[in-house]
């Protein structure tokens, strides 16, 4: 019954018809003229040899050849997926983690909550760029705080053997506060019924996280999952402001950049590693926007 | 029963702890301990900056930061003049406000058309765009790169004559990135309005236009506010685009010249310290004085569903 009363405000005029048009067309069309065109000719240009200097009409069709160039004969490149696998690992193993434990202590309403929360959190609304800048004074070689306490004299940022562990710290730093606060609004989500139907069975603490409320949480977990996958992969500008992604801190996005802003623009090439990165970030954006769309059943 | 209490009071929580709990949870100061400790670990790296952009470099220099005195007010007087600071928080402004306001008014747009109507490709629409809003950006560098080179543009629009260099090629792509998250987030919102107020206007005689400005909008100030923060917060922290899009530097927007603080050889570290604070004041008053709106719209976004 109520179906065929809303039928009424579906209707729609001339006058509406257009407006609603317009609605839909000129955000489509500059999303899909500044992010999907250029997804799709990124993944085209990585099949071409084109150079960037005649029009791209000049450009002929090389098939995989700068796939096999970026695996075979760039050096930077297996580095660039190590590093992106670290930076994967430890935002997964360790920020995410700290992250998830600090939410559950908070949310069990210790006081002073709120400032705990804060303090946590603050750091996320830096950009990493500046948080690049903030850690320099603590990693600096001559005057860097690091240093000073522990008597060494270690270029944090500049010694290619720990300068990405540096750059993890100070990523981490950022990311934890993120993750504490996404697990805390879960967290709030849960039906308390559950935990105090745990709490009769006797079940302890640990328990009950682990069995009853970590399980209530997977749309959260997976959200994070993605998150942390596809941020891994963006991860730029923190790496771009220590030293433009070089020397230890290569990670593919830099390559990208490197490719195309630097002296030698090769297209084809820089293409090839930025379809590489498109492939993996679909895969995860697919998982999540199957979990976010869900229509509410 | 108190099956339906909210949570346990404390006191009862603390009995039951002790029981099961480990030795941590066992101990009613040591949780407070430890997370004012880690608390206070994640402020150093602020305090450390904080702290440092008001004292003299030859102090430090000769004392070491782990000390105290040598308080000056010059680095802030220096970093303002050596970073160009007047000049790049007004580039800051002139990005950021167009692309917010472009960006939650093409989000309203589309999520006000998911949500009021039942299209049949709403789903997919509502894709398009936040899927847009978690790809790579360095993935798509070569295009856009290449296209706002190729693109003329009146001077009016830009001095460099194309998009490429030009605070509007700057301002779209922003607005292209960002819509995906804000509509998304507003058509869930909106999707709560209920049904009979659309009616009762359409039998007021609205059309769609003023159903929009005068029903949809006006309800939609809450999560408005928290998106608003959100967005401005993002756009002026936005530093990869920035870098590649506008590539001379005195059109940086204020994140981006950061790298003007950097002397060649040799680097004034409390003179970077006084420009960070100075670049992190606007998103940390943002922060504390819109805390609630800023983490309501985070949470919206990603809890939902």
């Amino acid at each position: 019954m109520a179906r065929s009363r809303y039928k009424g405000i579906n209707q729609l005029s001339g006058t509406d018809r257009v407006v609603v048009g317009a609605m839909v067309l000129v955000p489509t069309a500059i999303v899909v003229w500044l992010v999907w065109l250029p997804a799709v000719a990124s993944v085209l240009l990585s099949f071409t040899n084109w150079d960037g200097i005649g029009p791209v009409s000049s450009a002929k069709v090389i098939g995989l050849k700068n796939y096999k160039d970026v695996v075979e004969i760039y050096p930077p490149f297996w580095p660039a997926i190590q590093h992106n696998l670290i930076w994967l690992v430890v935002m997964f193993l360790v920020a995410t983690p700290i992250g998830m434990l600090l939410a559950v202590l908070i949310d069990r309403g210790v006081a002073g909550s709120r400032f705990y929360q804060t303090s946590l959190f603050l750091p996320v609304v830096l950009s990493l760029a500046l948080i690049g800048f903030i850690w320099q004074l603590i990693y600096s070689k001559d005057q860097g705080v690091l240093n000073a306490v522990t008597g060494g004299s270690t270029d944090w940022y500049g010694d290619p053997s720990v300068n990405l562990w540096a750059a993890l710290v100070a990523a981490s730093w950022r990311q934890v506060g993120y993750i504490m606060l996404l697990y805390l609004a879960g967290l709030k989500g849960v039906d308390p019924s559950l935990r105090e139907a745990a709490r009769v069975d006797g079940a302890n603490e640990r328990t009950t996280f682990f069995k009853i409320v970590f399980p209530v949480l997977r749309p959260i977990n997976i959200i994070v999952l993605v998150v942390t996958v596809i941020e891994s992969l963006r991860a730029f500008d923190l790496v771009w402001v220590i030293n433009k992604g070089r020397n230890g801190l290569e990670l593919i996005s830099t390559l990208v950049t490197s490719n195309i802003v630097g002296e030698a623009s090769r297209i084809g090439f820089g293409s090839a590693l930025a379809t590489f990165m498109l492939l993996i970030s679909s895969v995860f954006i697919v998982i999540y926007l199957r979990i976010v769309m869900r229509e509410p059943s | 029963m108190s099956v339906t209490a909210r949570r346990a009071r404390p006191s009862t929580e603390g009995l039951t702890k002790s029981r099961e709990g480990g030795p941590r949870y066992g101990n009613r100061w040591g949780m407070p301990l430890f997370l004012t400790a880690v608390s206070l670990l994640w402020l150093g790296p602020i305090a450390l900056a904080l702290l440092n952009s008001f004292r003299d470099y030859a102090f430090t220099a000769k004392h070491g930061y782990v000390s105290w005195g040598g308080f000056t007010l010059t680095n802030y007087k220096d970093a303002w003049t050596q970073g160009d600071f007047g000049r790049h928080f007004f580039n800051s402004a002139l990005i950021t406000v167009p692309a917010v306001l472009l960006t939650l008014f093409f989000s309203c747009c589309i999520a006000f058309v998911v949500a009021r109507f039942s299209f049949k490709f709403n789903l997919a629409l509502l894709g398009l765009f936040t899927a847009a809003n978690l790809l790579p950006p360095q993935a798509l560098l070569i295009p856009v790169y290449r296209m706002f080179r190729a693109i003329q543009v009146p001077f009016w629009v830009s001095d460099s004559g194309t998009l490429l260099n030009s605070f509007w090629g700057l301002i779209l792509v922003n607005v292209a990135f960002q819509t995906g998250f804000c509509a998304f987030v507003l058509s869930n919102y909106m999707k709560t309005i209920p049904r009979e107020l659309y009616e009762s206007a359409v039998v007021d005689g609205a059309g769609v236009l003023r159903q929009f400005f005068t029903l949809t909008l006006p309800l939609c100030r809450p999560p408005l506010a928290a998106l608003a923060t959100l967005e401005v917060t993002w756009i002026y922290n936005e530093f990869f685009w920035a870098t590649v899009l506008l590539q001379s530097g005195d059109k940086f927007p204020v994140t981006s010249s950061i790298n003007n603080l950097r002397g060649e050889f040799f680097t004034n570290n409390n003179l970077v310290a006084a420009g960070s604070v100075m670049i992190a004041l606007p998103t940390l008053v943002i922060f504390f004085v819109l805390q609630k709106q800023f983490v309501s719209g985070l949470t919206l976004g990603a809890t939902k569903g």
